[in-house]
């Protein structure tokens, strides 16, 4: 009956539709990393640059947590809270840089674990820490080198 | 055999209607009377108020002020809605171009009020919608669409749902319009035959003078917003100088 | 001269002829609501509404997302390959069509199909005066012919936009990939790197969740209170394309603030 193809039609469009909010989800939105790891780790960087929260936390290129939230301390530097697997032995001489995934791109957070025996626990803080890299601040920095060779030799 | 459900047709007063749309006033102060199991036809110009007097009894609107009276007792003008709900459930409407859903078919069209209000099983209102179309003289239009029908046929499905709970009160607005005269006159005798099967009262309006006479036991004239009322012989004998004007216009236009 | 006061006059009727509108329409809206809480569950309407909205909306929103998709690939590759990024052509594809364009563009596409028509059909049955059987049948207009279509737009919406995204990827990938020799594996990994659930995928979905509800309130409403005569039937379907396309953009506005780009 005419009614029986519209219903098939039906179903298929839920289906396909369904499917394809699947698709988005899972396999283009979900990636390697499911759901929060479970420790929590902290560091304070005097300059993040760009990091923004759920910013990935690589080791190794690998993402293995991502950054929960990011506040003001005290002595008004950035305290950044991660969130990692909690199956990983990270060393308490971790040390994590920020980085920026190419030129232009995004800045994220790289742990580069120490050889320490000592393993990070949850809540712990990780003392090595390299700022991020802002590309305005060296240009700047360049262009007063530039300048200053030349002011000097006039004197 | 078929007995139709209550007591016999709906007797219909109303009483000093005062009814506007818009700027315009259609009635003021109209008061007519149908009486229970008879044919009445509403007479009247174009915009003299014959179908929005017949949506004021089917309770499509309403009233400023004055009253519709039903069996003497419920009045529509002041009724709530769920005592509407149930005085609807007695009423059939026949619409002019026949307002049957154009997406389902003539079968779905009639059952419809079986569906929704009576508790009936499948092969029971299989039945009723049956004994429906063959009171009206439809067969094999079960899984037509409305659209698929002819002038005539869409006359009598509209007829057939508006028969099927049988109502005691039937409300036709126009149902000779858009029909060749051998066509009317079809729909002349079956309209008579339902009343005398149904003991249901009918109010039709029209335009089509002579077929109204002829069917009519009770006319009501609607002139000015006034209503003039008697038998179909008082009618045609009145000599009110508007009843008189409006057929001899109806008599120009007619070829 | 009383021409620009009579523009004024006239902009202050306008004013507030939306004012008086949009409460009717909110008014509406609370019928349609009770009217889907209510009993009985017309779930034959639904399919077949489901059908009018959604699968014959499948083929404009297939073409115009691979068509959207390829666009995007193009354009997107012409201005990333100045900045030697092209390999990052999957993310700009990806988050162009999965936090805006697919909610969006969809809701604009259904908008002129499906909405128009389902205006134009309710605006024709109260000028056939199919409404006004179904009441004298004491059967509620709202609840028989409005709720079931409401219910149509809502399921659709989300549905199609997530269609209209996954051929769009495709239709990048196409061009990108095959057309441009972008690497297809850098494509896919700098796509599934930028694309996270719960920031990009979720709130692309309430948005057209969010769509569907007022493109559907919206065309119901305009049919259902259309001028009864073919004119306004006309009047109706054509109010409903600009009122929802317009509604949608302005909300999108809103949604995507509200939601935290």
């Amino acid at each position: 009956m005419e009614t029986r193809a519209r219903d098939l039609g039906v179903g298929l469009f839920l289906l396909v539709g369904a499917a394809a909010i699947a698709f988005l989800s899972v396999s283009i939105g979900g990636s390697t990393y499911r759901g929060p790891g479970g420790l929590e780790l902290a560091v304070t960087f005097d300059q993040i640059g760009g990091l923004k929260p759920r910013a990935p936390v690589v080791v190794g290129g690998v993402k293995i947590g991502q950054v929960r939230s990011i506040t003001l301390d005290a002595d008004l530097r950035a305290r950044v809270l991660l969130d990692v697997d909690q199956k990983l032995s990270l060393p308490k001489d971790t040390s994590a840089t920020i980085l920026t995934a190419g030129i232009l791109g995004d800045q994220y957070i790289e742990l580069t674990p120490g050889g320490e025996e000592l393993l990070l626990g949850q809540g712990d803080e990780i003392e090595f820490k390299q700022d991020a890299f802002i590309l305005e601040r060296m240009i700047g920095r360049l262009i007063q080198n530039l300048d200053s060779p030349e002011t000097e030799n006039s004197e | 055999m078929d007995r139709p459900l209550g007591e016999g047709g709906a007797d219909v007063a109303v009483e000093a209607l005062r009814f506007r749309r818009g700027a315009r006033r259609i009635f003021d102060g109209l008061s007519c009377r149908f009486p229970a199991g008879r044919i009445s036809v509403v007479l009247g110009g174009s915009g003299s108020g014959k179908s929005t007097l017949l949506r004021l009894i089917a309770s499509l609107e309403r009233p400023e002020s004055g009253a519709i009276r039903v069996d003497g007792e419920l009045d529509l003008a002041r009724a709530t809605a769920d005592t509407l709900r149930d005085y609807r459930r007695s009423v059939g409407m026949m619409f002019q171009g026949g307002a049957l859903l154009n997406s389902s078919t003539v079968f779905e069209n009639v059952a419809l009020p079986l569906r929704e209000h009576t508790g009936q099983t499948e092969p029971e209102i299989r039945e009723t919608v049956h004994r429906i179309f063959e009171a009206v003289d439809l067969e094999d239009v079960d899984d037509l669409l409305p659209g698929q029908l002819s002038g005539g046929m869409t006359k009598r499905a509209a007829l057939a749902r508006a028969l099927v709970r049988r109502p005691r009160l039937l409300l036709c607005d126009e149902p000779f319009s858009g029909l060749d005269p051998a066509t009317v006159r079809r729909v002349e005798e079956l309209l008579r035959a339902v009343n005398r099967r149904f003991a249901v009262t009918m109010i039709l309006t029209s335009h089509h003078v002579e077929s109204t006479l002829r069917l009519a036991d009770h006319v009501v004239v609607l002139v000015d917003g006034r209503a003039i009322e008697g038998a179909s012989e008082e009618i045609r004998a009145c000599a009110e100088p508007q009843v008189r004007e409006f057929f001899a216009d109806v008599a120009e236009a007619s070829p | 001269m009383s021409a620009p006061l009579d523009g004024v006059a006239r902009l202050g009727a306008r004013t507030l002829r939306f004012v008086e509108e949009t409460g009717e329409m909110a008014r509406f809206a609370v019928q349609v609501g009770a009217a889907l809480l209510r009993r009985p569950v017309r779930l034959r309407r639904c399919l077949d509404e489901l059908y009018d909205v959604g699968v014959l909306s499948l083929a404009i929103i297939g073409v115009s997302g691979l068509a959207v998709g390829m666009v995007l690939g193009l354009q997107g590759y012409n201005t990333l390959v100045r900045f030697g990024a092209e390999e990052s052509l999957g993310t700009v594809v990806g988050l162009s069509l999965i936090r805006e364009l697919g909610p969006v563009l969809s809701a604009l596409l259904v908008t002129g199909r499906a909405a128009s028509a389902a205006a134009a059909e309710i605006a024709s049955m109260v000028v056939t005066e199919q409404l006004d059987g179904l009441r004298m049948m004491s059967v509620d207009p709202v609840h028989y012919v409005v709720a079931p279509k409401v219910v149509a737009f809502v399921v659709s919406m989300p549905l199609l936009s997530a269609l209209f995204s996954v051929l769009g990827l495709l239709g990048g990938y196409l061009v990108g990939v095959m057309f441009l020799g972008v690497d297809g594996g850098g494509y896919v990994s700098s796509l599934e790197g930028s694309i996270d659930v719960f920031e990009d995928v979720v709130p692309s979905l309430v948005k057209s969740l969010v769509f569907g509800v007022l493109v559907a309130l919206i065309a119901t409403f305009r049919g259902f209170h259309a001028a009864p005569h073919s004119a306004g039937v006309a009047a109706a379907t054509t109010s409903t394309v600009v009122v929802a396309s317009v509604t949608t953009l302005i909300v999108d506005y809103f949604l995507t603030a509200l939601m935290g780009v």
